[in-house]
C-alpha cells in the first residue's frame, strides 16, 4: 500500500445542534488542543496541517486561511481539501499521504462544520447540477429515501429493519460523551416518528451538528517514538465515480462495492464479517445501515435484513457497528467522516471509554457523500 | 527530509484563457485533460489517481469537484480535491505518488470567473463577523497592501506600471493568453482608478480556463514516456501567514521566505537569482511581482522595483519573469499557478515556441492562496 | 475551565456577556452558469420540439440522458445523438414532506412534492424530475410515465411541467 503511517492522537469537540459558545475557529481549536493533549504533543511538533469542511454551510471562502489561529497553522504548511460528505475521509487520507510522502513526519488533519449557521438541506441541494437537477433534488434525504424504496421492493427489506438500525446507533450514543444526540430509543419510537420522505422517518435520519475533529498522523519512525500504541493505517481507497445522479445504480452501491473490495484486497481481508472487530460506518440514514451491508461484502445482495434481525451488528454481536452512535447521532458534516476514523483509532488504542469493544485488532471506517461516493479506510493494531 | 523517488511532470494541457468561455466546467476540464494525456502519450488506463482543484465558491455549487469527476478521468480511480491554487494541488498530487500508493496522478484545475461576481466571492474570504461587513474584497485589500509596500520602501505607481507593461507585452507571444497588449507606462497610469493606488491595468482580469498536469513517479515515467517529455519536480515548499490583515505587515513576506527556503533546500539551490533561469510568479496585481521576488530571495527586500526598472526580469533580461504574460494577462483563479507550471514545463522542454528562452534548465513557479498572498507555494522544476 | 469541559449548554461567557449571533443579511449570490453545447442542444430540443435527446457512447453503447460530452467509464467524447422517450419507466420516487429553503429563490420550498427518477425508453440512465402524484401508496417502481409539457417553454428543466402516470 505504500509507506507506513500511524494515528498517534485524536481529539473531538462536544458536538451539538448549536455551539453558541464557540465561533468556528474556537471549535477547531477545541478539537486541535484535545488531539495534541491525547498525543502528548505541542503544536511545535506538527510539521504540516490539512483542513476540510463544506464551504456553503458557513459561507466562508478560503477556510484554511480563515482558521489559521485555531488550527495552529500560523507559519506552517497548510492547505484545504473538500469533497462534500466524504470530506472527513478525504482529510484523513490527506493526512495519511502527507505523512507517508517523506516530506512531513507529523501531520494534523482537521474536519469541522457549524451546520447551525445555515439551512443544511438548501446547501446540500446546491451540489446537484444547478442547470439540470437542483430543483427536484431534495437535499440528502430524497435520494436516500428513493434508494431504500427500491431495495425494499427488490429484496423484501422492511421499514422495521431500518428502525432496528436507528435504535441501535442511537442507544450506542448514550455511551459517547461527545455525541450530539443521546437518547434512549425503541424500535417502536422510530416507527412512530414523523415521516420525512417515504420511507425515511425523523428518527431514521441524521441530525446536523456543530463540531470538529482532529487526527494526528505520523510516519512509521516518528509514530513508534511518540506513541505506545498507534492505530496503523492499513489502506485507504476512494471511489467517487458519478457526476450525475441519474447515472447511479440503485439496488446496490457500486462505489462502495468497488472501494471496499479493493481495500480488502490491499489489506489482506477475505472474510470482513469475521476479520473486523469493529466498524465505524458513515450511515447518514438508518436505511443505509440495511442496504449498504450488502455492498461491504458482509452478505449477498439482499442478505442484510437477516443479519440485522439477528443482531449481528449490535455491541455484543459478531461485528459491532457504530459504538460511537454513528452519523445518526452526530453529524457536523465536514468532520463526520473523519470522526469515523477517529473513533476507529481510539478503539484500537483502547481509549474508547464506555463504548470500548474488547481487543480491537482491525477497524473498518467508511465515508459517504455527494453522488454516491464511497471512501474506505482500514486501521489495525499491528503494522500492515 | 529527503525524499527517495523522483517525480516528473510528463504531460500538460491547457485551454485558451479568455472571458466568457461557452463550455461548462466539465467540458473545459475534458479539453485540458485530453490534451495533457495526448501530450504525455498515455491514455486514461495508465493513470491511477486524480486530484481536482476546484472551488465551491467560484463554481456556485457545493461539492464543486462533482461536476468534473467524469471529465477529469476519475471513473474507478482514487480521487480527491484541493481547494486553493493549482500549485497546492500539484503538491498533493506529488505527495500521493511519494507515499508509494500511486504512480501516475492527474492534477486537473478549472475556473469560470465570468459566471459570477468576483467582488462578492472574494469578499467572502473575509471574516463574516468583522471585515466582511466592511466590504473588503481582493482588490481593496490588495490596494492596501500596495500602499503599505509603497510607503515602506518609497516606491511609486510608475514602477509598478512597468510590470504591467512587461507582462501584457510578453503575452503577445502566448496564443493562450487572454490579454496580450502593447501598452506604455502612461497607458497604465491613465487607466481607470479602481482602488487607490490600483488602476484597471494594475489588476488581473476575470478569466475562464482549465489546466491539467500529469505527474509520474520516475519508475512510471521511464515506462510510459520519453525522457524529453519529463520535467522533474526538484523542490517544493508551502507556508501560510496569519489571517487577519491587521495581524500582518502586508509588505513583510515572511511566509513566502519560509516556503522558498524549503523549496530551495530540497532542490539544492543556494543562490536563486543566479541559479534560476525562468520564473512564473503570481502577479495578481502589478505590485505583487516585485514584492514576491523579494520574498523569493531573488532580490533584497525593497529592491524588487529597482531590478524591474533595470530590465532584469524582461524577456531578454537576466532572469525572465512571467514570459507567459503572467496573471496580469490571464487569471483563472485556482488554475493560474498550475498554468505557470505548465509554462515552465514547456520552457524546460524547449517547446515554448515564440516564448522559448535559450538554455532554460531550472524554473521557479510561485502560487498564492488567500487574500494579499497569505499562503504561498514555491516550486523548483528542472530538466 | 478544563480542556474537556462540556460547554454545549452555555448562553453566556463565564464573565456574563451574552453569546451573540450575527446574520449575513439578505445578500444575493448571483450566478450565470454556462450550459455548454450539449445541454444547450438538449434544452432547445425540449423547448422547440418537445422531445428528449440523449447521446450514445461509441465504445460501450450506453445512452446517456441527460446528455453530456464525456462517457466517464470509457473517457471518450460522445457525438451520436439519439432520441429517447417519449415515455419512460418510473425507477424510483420519494414524497418529500420536510420544508427547506430553496436555494434558487431563498423561499421555503413547497411540500409535499414528489421527486422521481425516470428512465426514458431507449436511455440507460435516469432523469430526475417531479411527478404530480403526491400519494406514495399510489406509486410503484415500474409504472409507465410521460412528460406533460409546459405551455410556455424557455429551454430549461421546467419546460416539462411534471411527469404523469400513464
Amino acid at each position: 500500500m505504500g509507506k507506513r503511517v500511524g494515528i498517534i492522537g485524536v481529539g473531538q469537540t462536544h458536538h451539538a445542534a448549536k455551539r453558541l459558545d464557540a465561533s468556528g475557529v474556537e471549535l477547531i481549536a477545541e478539537a486541535v488542543t484535545r488531539a495534541l493533549d491525547d498525543a502528548e504533543l505541542t503544536i511545535k511538533d506538527i510539521d504540516a496541517v490539512v483542513i476540510g469542511n463544506m464551504d456553503h454551510f458557513e459561507n466562508i471562502n478560503y477556510v484554511d486561511m480563515w482558521a489559521i489561529d485555531g488550527l495552529g497553522a500560523f507559519m506552517k504548511p497548510v492547505f484545504k481539501v473538500t469533497t462534500g460528505g466524504t470530506t472527513g475521509t478525504t482529510v484523513g487520507a490527506c493526512g495519511y499521504y502527507q505523512a507517508a510522502s517523506g516530506l512531513f513526519d507529523v501531520v494534523l488533519a482537521v474536519g469541522w462544520e457549524k451546520n447551525s449557521e445555515s439551512d443544511t438541506q438548501a446547501a446540500i441541494a446546491t451540489c446537484a447540477s444547478p442547470i439540470l437537477e437542483r430543483d427536484a433534488f431534495a437535499g440528502a434525504i430524497g435520494p436516500l429515501a428513493t434508494e431504500y424504496s427500491m431495495y425494499m421492493k427488490a429484496f423484501g427489506a422492511t421499514e422495521e429493519d431500518s428502525a432496528i438500525v436507528a435504535a441501535r446507533d442511537r442507544n450506542n450514543a448514550l455511551n459517547n460523551p461527545y455525541a450530539h444526540s443521546r437518547q434512549a430509543v425503541t424500535v417502536e419510537d422510530v416507527m412512530n416518528s414523523p415521516m420525512l420522505s417515504y420511507p425515511i422517518k425523523f428518527l431514521d435520519m441524521c441530525p446536523r451538528s456543530d463540531g470538529s475533529c482532529a487526527v494526528i498522523f505520523a510516519s512509521e519512525e516518528k509514530a513508534k517514538k511518540l506513541c505506545p500504541k498507534p492505530a496503523w493505517v492499513h489502506t485507504s481507497v476512494v471511489r467517487h465515480d458519478y457526476t450525475h445522479f441519474g447515472d447511479l445504480e440503485w439496488t446496490f452501491m457500486p462505489t462502495l462495492e468497488r472501494a471496499s473490495a479493493r481495500a480488502y484486497k490491499l489489506a489482506g481481508i477475505t472474510d470482513p464479517l469475521n476479520e473486523f472487530d469493529v466498524a465505524e460506518l458513515y450511515l447518514p440514514a438508518s436505511t443505509c445501515g440495511v442496504k449498504w451491508m450488502d455492498s461491504l461484502w458482509f452478505c449477498d445482495h439482499g442478505g442484510a435484513p437477516e443479519l440485522i434481525r439477528k443482531g449481528t451488528f449490535n455491541m455484543d454481536g459478531q461485528l459491532p457497528i457504530n459504538p460511537s452512535g454513528g452519523v445518526i447521532s452526530t453529524n457536523p458534516i465536514g468532520a463526520t467522516a473523519l470522526i469515523r476514523i477517529a473513533e476507529g483509532a481510539w478503539q484500537i488504542m483502547g481509549k474508547s471509554g464506555a463504548r470500548q469493544i474488547e481487543n480491537v485488532r482491525k477497524a473498518l471506517c467508511t465515508g459517504f457523500g455527494g453522488c454516491s461516493w464511497s471512501d474506505v479506510m482500514i486501521l489495525g493494531a499491528d503494522l500492515p | 527530509m529527503i525524499y527517495m523517488e523522483r517525480v516528473a511532470i510528463i504531460g500538460v494541457g491547457q485551454t485558451k484563457y479568455e472571458h466568457g468561455k461557452q463550455g461548462n466546467f466539465a467540458e473545459l476540464v475534458f479539453e485540458a485533460t485530453s490534451k495533457a494525456l495526448q501530450d504525455a502519450g498515455i491514455t486514461r488506463d495508465d493513470i491511477d489517481n486524480v486530484v481536482t482543484v476546484s472551488s465551491d465558491f467560484w463554481d456556485g455549487r457545493t461539492i464543486s469537484s462533482m461536476a468534473v469527476s467524469d471529465a477529469s478521468g476519475a471513473f474507478d480511480r482514487d480521487i480527491t480535491t484541493v481547494e486553493g491554487d493549482g500549485t497546492f494541488g500539484a503538491l498533493y498530487g506529488m505527495m500521493r505518488i511519494l507515499s508509494g500508493s500511486f504512480g501516475v496522478t492527474i492534477v486537473a484545475s478549472h475556473h469560470k470567473g465570468s459566471e459570477s461576481n468576483m467582488n462578492i466571492i472574494t469578499n467572502t474570504a473575509f471574516d463574516p463577523l468583522v471585515e466582511r461587513k466592511l466590504g473588503l474584497d481582493a482588490v481593496s485589500s490588495a490596494a492596501m497592501q500596495a500602499r503599505r509596500y509603497m510607503s515602506k520602501y518609497g516606491l511609486s505607481e510608475e514602477q509598478f506600471a512597468l510590470v504591467s507593461v512587461k507582462n501584457h507585452g510578453n503575452a503577445m507571444r502566448n496564443p493562450l493568453a487572454f490579454l496580450p497588449m502593447e501598452i506604455t507606462v502612461e497607458d497604465v497610469m491613465n487607466s481607470r482608478k479602481v482602488a487607490d493606488p490600483l488602476k484597471v491595468l494594475d489588476c488581473s482580469p476575470v478569466t475562464d480556463g482549465a489546466c491539467t498536469l500529469i505527474l509520474a513517479a520516475e519508475r512510471q515515467a521511464k515506462k510510459l514516456t520519453r525522457p524529453a517529455k519529463c520535467v522533474w519536480m526538484k523542490g517544493v515548499g508551502h507556508c501560510s501567514d496569519a489571517y487577519r490583515l491587521g495581524d500582518r505587515d502586508l509588505a513583510d513576506t515572511r511566509a513566502l521566505k519560509d516556503a522558498a527556503k524549503r523549496a530551495y533546500a530540497m532542490a539544492g539551490i543556494d543562490d536563486p537569482r543566479r541559479q534560476i533561469d525562468v520564473a512564473e510568479v503570481y502577479d495578481a496585481f502589478s505590485y505583487m511581482e516585485p514584492l514576491w521576488l523579494e520574498g523569493l530571495g531573488i532580490c533584497d527586500d525593497g529592491k524588487g522595483c529597482e531590478y524591474t526598472e533595470r530590465g532584469y526580469f524582461e524577456f531578454g533580461g537576466k532572469l525572465p519573469v512571467n514570459v507567459s504574460g503572467g496573471r496580469l494577462s490571464s487569471n483563472p483563479v485556482q488554475v493560474a499557478g498550475l498554468a505557470g507550471m505548465a509554462e515552465c514545463v514547456l520552457q524546460l522542454r524547449g517547446e515554448a515556441e515564440e516564448r522559448q528562452l535559450d538554455g532554460a534548465k531550472v524554473a521557479l513557479v510561485h502560487g498564492i492562496n488567500g487574500m494579499c498572498g497569505q499562503s504561498h507555494c514555491v516550486w523548483i522544476l528542472g530538466k | 475551565m478544563g480542556l474537556y469541559t462540556d460547554k454545549r449548554k452555555r448562553t453566556h461567557t463565564p464573565e456574563g456577556y451574552e453569546l451573540l449571533t450575527h446574520s449575513s443579511g439578505e445578500g444575493d449570490y448571483d450566478f450565470d452558469w454556462h450550459c455548454g453545447p450539449y445541454w444547450s442542444k438538449f434544452f432547445a430540443e425540449m423547448r422547440d420540439n418537445k422531445r428528449f435527446m440523449g447521446v450514445k457512447c461509441p465504445e460501450c453503447g450506453n445512452v446517456y440522458m441527460p446528455p453530456r460530452q464525456v462517457c466517464g467509464k470509457c473517457y471518450v467524447e460522445m457525438n451520436e445523438w439519439v432520441e429517447v422517450g417519449p415515455e419512460g419507466v418510473l425507477d424510483g420516487f420519494t414524497v418529500v414532506r420536510f420544508p427547506y429553503i430553496d436555494p434558487n429563490n431563498g423561499q421555503l420550498k413547497k411540500v409535499p412534492y414528489t421527486a422521481i427518477w425516470v428512465t426514458m425508453d431507449g436511455a440507460n440512465t435516469r432523469f430526475l424530475h417531479v411527478c404530480n402524484e403526491p400519494d406514495e401508496t399510489k406509486l410503484e417502481v415500474g409504472m409507465r410515465m410521460r412528460a406533460v409539457w409546459a405551455e410556455k417553454r424557455t429551454g430549461g428543466v421546467h419546460d416539462i411541467e411534471y411527469f404523469e402516470l400513464i
